[in-house]
């Protein structure tokens, strides 16, 4: 398949890019952190957002749904990356969705996906529990209690976590951490007995909770997925949602290189544009050859999951590694070229190198995943 | 998307890539499907050629026949007439086997692309054929010693007299001179024009009187280019291509092949992992990793960089077949292609140690490794420096003022 857009998909990107680029551009970002927003995004344009048909992008039609794929959601995505956008989209369309879909049975599937497409339900995953992202890490214990279990432990970094209606909690049904065997993912209400929910406040000023579950009792029907084998599919959803905030990144560092290089043409010092300095044109060329093979990568690896989510873990692997060091390199470089302006609070410039930071640790940094390819590699 | 013109075309495709991957399978050697080791074997052509190994001269055969040493020319020039879409898929199913090109020739990187674009039809006719089967070697006349980043203040000239051109001067870095057969060659035609406007881009026989060659002994210990003289050689005016004083136009676009090309030396995604070639002389870990972590981290960060390199190569050619292409976004490959190519081969020394420092033994095989090692530090020069390569990115692509 080639790597350039169809045209459908360059009509959705041009209609996603609008509808975001008016309703929520930067400022939306910057008056929902100022204003400390209880909810920490627009509910009111989630649900035109759903309207469109983008909440339910994902979810097959029969679902009430669009059917669409991965491709469609990175490029949804990447237009929320060049506004920052703070929004359900990835936590509940992308990666709950995901994991309801090819995890759920029938009834599950039924009562949530309806849901999630027509914009009244709220879901996220939650999966890290250290400092790291090491999903086999994952010690939260589930245990047999009569018909069902009994969950115990803590997450963290759960995106939407205070807001969210449904929660996907990763569990230790056997085995021990480190090992594949006996991971389960479990759907719990956050209202039930025992779950406490502590929204906090991240340095990007997007939604993230930490979540404590004390003798959380379940049913057997909660389960997603099987018993002790939860690990497969927990590959797939992760790897989908890597492949989202690859997306994100890409989007993220366009449009902060965008900014720069109008910097550079505007400003003046030393009696020349600071544009036609060779440090600064040489670095800023190195950039642009960065994004432009990370969005190559980015592409290849949402193809990969739309032909077969569960083999392209390399491909996935390549794409998050190289969105993190490149959306790395272009918010500092962002920093860097507009001098003392790109440190004022007031200049947009500081919210990208913010969120790449959270960006960068969603998911696998790019030294887990550099790591994950090496491994795959046999070295 | 699913409309039944384009359901018609997948199905077509997919019966083409069938029909591909079962003749490759039956016509490839199995010796041809492992990737070249010397530059000895990789046919080139040309009027004094010897094939390396009848295996070779098979396979090329075969490939020529079909039209394929050149897929996506037209069949009217010896080529196989492919659309971009089955072009992808051949390129796709001889990946999948590790099936060499048939033919390497700078007739088909470069001199073939400028001419089916400006050439007239009697240079088309003339040449291309010849190229796609492998007839008539190929070299560039380019570079000059002063004229090297500054290409265009090239001063070999070409004076005319009635019918003719009679060229005097001399070129430097011209890859396999003294094995080629034609040269194509930047002259000045008029002095007096500013620097780009008076270059013409001509054609002509490296048997012709008045031409010699001397090649240049590299750091590598190898030769791969000369230096090149004209002495009054006398070319007629019908080999110009394009316009006389018009010919940095056809240089350039020829560039934009030839640092396509050079960004995808270096045997990419084939072979063995480069971690576990590191593995042999290195040696491993109880867990089985690679034991020298700083060294296993530069390969695994080398390996995301050069898969994510190749997706972009690939989506370079899809843009450029959908017509969304930049036309320099050839500068930005071959910049980043060749770093990334002298990173392989620095991981390569440090990987193999005592082991790649032996330059002349049959343990060492001559020396490959280190001279290849030596041979990549020309990547980032040749064709267009790393600097020259950001600069035009930073003017052309980027827009930034003054550069």
């Amino acid at each position: 398949m080639a790597l350039v857009l169809t045209e459908e998909q360059s009509m959705l990107r041009d209609s996603a890019r609008g509808l975001i680029s008016d309703k929520a551009p930067i400022s939306h970002l910057r008056h929902l952190r100022d204003s400390k927003d209880p909810t920490g995004f627009s509910r009111e344009f989630w649900h035109s957002f759903a309207e469109m048909g983008f909440a339910g992008l994902l979810v097959p039609e029969e679902f009430g749904g669009s059917g669409l794929g991965y491709v469609e959601a990175g490029i949804v995505m990447e237009e929320i990356g060049r506004t920052l956008m703070p929004s359900p989209f990835l936590a509940t369309s992308v990666v709950a969705a995901s994991a309801l879909n090819r995890g759920g049975n029938a009834a599950q599937k039924s009562e949530y996906l309806p849901k999630i497409s027509n914009g009244s339900l709220l879901a996220t995953l939650a999966i890290d529990e250290g400092a790291k992202h090491r999903p086999l890490q994952t010690g939260l214990q589930a245990v047999r209690a009569g018909n069902g279990f009994k969950l115990s432990g803590a997450k963290a970094l759960v995106v939407d976590g205070h807001v969210a209606d449904l929660l996907i909690v990763a569990a230790r049904t056997a085995g021990s951490a480190g090992e594949r065997e006996g991971l389960t993912l479990f759907l719990v209400n956050p209202a039930a007995k025992g779950v406490a929910v502590e929204r906090t406040i991240m340095v990007d000023a997007h939604n993230a909770a930490r979540i404590e579950l004390a003798d959380v009792e379940v049913d057997a029907d909660s389960v997603l997925g099987e018993v002790d084998q939860g690990a497969g599919l927990l590959d797939g959803v992760l790897d989908i949602g890597r492949g989202a905030v690859a997306s994100e990144m890409v989007g993220l560092s366009e449009k902060v290189f965008n900014r720069t290089v109008e910097y550079l043409k505007s400003r003046k010092q030393f009696g020349k544009l600071i544009g036609e300095f060779q440090a600064l044109q040489h670095r800023a060329a190195e950039l642009y050859v960065d994004i432009e093979i990370t969005r190559a990568a980015t592409m290849k690896a949402l193809q990969a999951l739309d032909a077969d989510v569960t083999k392209a873990a390399a491909a996935i692997a390549v794409a998050k590694a190289r969105a993190g060091t490149t959306a790395t390199r272009a918010v500092q470089e962002g920093v860097q070229m507009h001098g003392g302006m790109g440190m004022t609070d007031q200049f947009d410039i500081g919210f990208f190198m913010k969120r790449a930071r959270v960006c960068e640790e969603l998911f696998g940094d790019a030294n887990y995943h550099t790591e994950q390819l090496a491994r795959a590699r046999g070295y | 998307m699913s409309d039944k013109a384009s359901d018609a075309e997948t199905a077509d495709l997919e019966q083409f890539r069938n029909e591909t991957r079962a003749w490759l399978e039956a016509n490839c050697p199995p010796e041809m499907r492992k990737p070249a080791t010397s530059d000895a074997d990789v046919f080139w052509g040309g009027r004094n050629t010897k094939f390396a190994s009848e295996p070779q001269r098979i396979w090329f055969e075969r490939m020529r026949d079909k039209g394929w040493t050149v897929p996506d020319w037209p069949r009217e020039y010896g080529g196989g007439g492919l659309s971009a879409a089955e072009h992808k898929v051949l390129r796709a199913e001889m990946a999948k086997i590790g099936a060499r090109p048939p033919l390497s020739s700078f007739g088909i990187w470069m001199l073939g692309p400028a001419l089916l674009k400006y050439g007239n039809e009697a240079q088309k006719k003339e040449h291309l054929p010849k190229i796609a089967a492998g007839l008539i070697r190929w070299c560039q006349g380019y570079s000059e010693p002063n004229a090297g980043s500054d290409l265009a203040s090239l001063q070999t000239r070409a004076e005319s007299d009635g019918d003719d051109f009679v060229i005097t001067g001399s070129k430097i870095w011209t890859s396999y001179a003294n094995y080629a057969d034609w040269i194509f060659c930047l002259v000045r035609t008029d002095p007096s024009a500013k620097k780009h406007d008076g270059i013409s881009f001509i054609l002509f026989d490296m048997t012709s009187k008045g031409v010699s060659t001397k090649p240049i002994l590299l750091i590598s210990g190898y030769s791969p280019f000369c230096e090149t003289f004209f002495d009054g050689v006398r070319v007629p005016k019908s080999h110009v291509v394009g316009t006389v004083n018009r010919g940095w136009d056809v240089a350039k676009y020829l560039l934009q092949h030839e640092r396509a090309m050079i960004s995808g030396m270096g045997e990419r995604g084939v072979g063995r992992p480069l971690g576990q070639i590191a593995a042999d002389s290195v040696g491993t870990d109880a867990l089985g990793r690679l034991d020298d972590v700083m060294l296993r981290g530069r390969i695994a960060s080398f390996d995301v960089d050069e898969a994510a390199l190749a997706a972009c190569a690939e989506r370079a050619v899809d843009l450029a077949k959908a017509g969304q292409a930049h036309p320099a976004f050839s500068s930005a490959m071959k910049y980043y292609g060749t770093e990334l190519n002298k990173r392989r081969y620095e991981i390569l020394m440090s990987a193999g140690g005592v082991d790649a420092l032996e330059w002349e033994s049959e343990r060492s095989r001559q020396g490959a490794r280190p001279r290849a090692w030596l041979r990549t530090k020309a990547n980032s020069i040749e064709g267009g420096t790393t600097e020259v390569m950001l600069g035009i990115v930073a003017k052309r692509i980027l827009d930034l003022p003054g550069a």
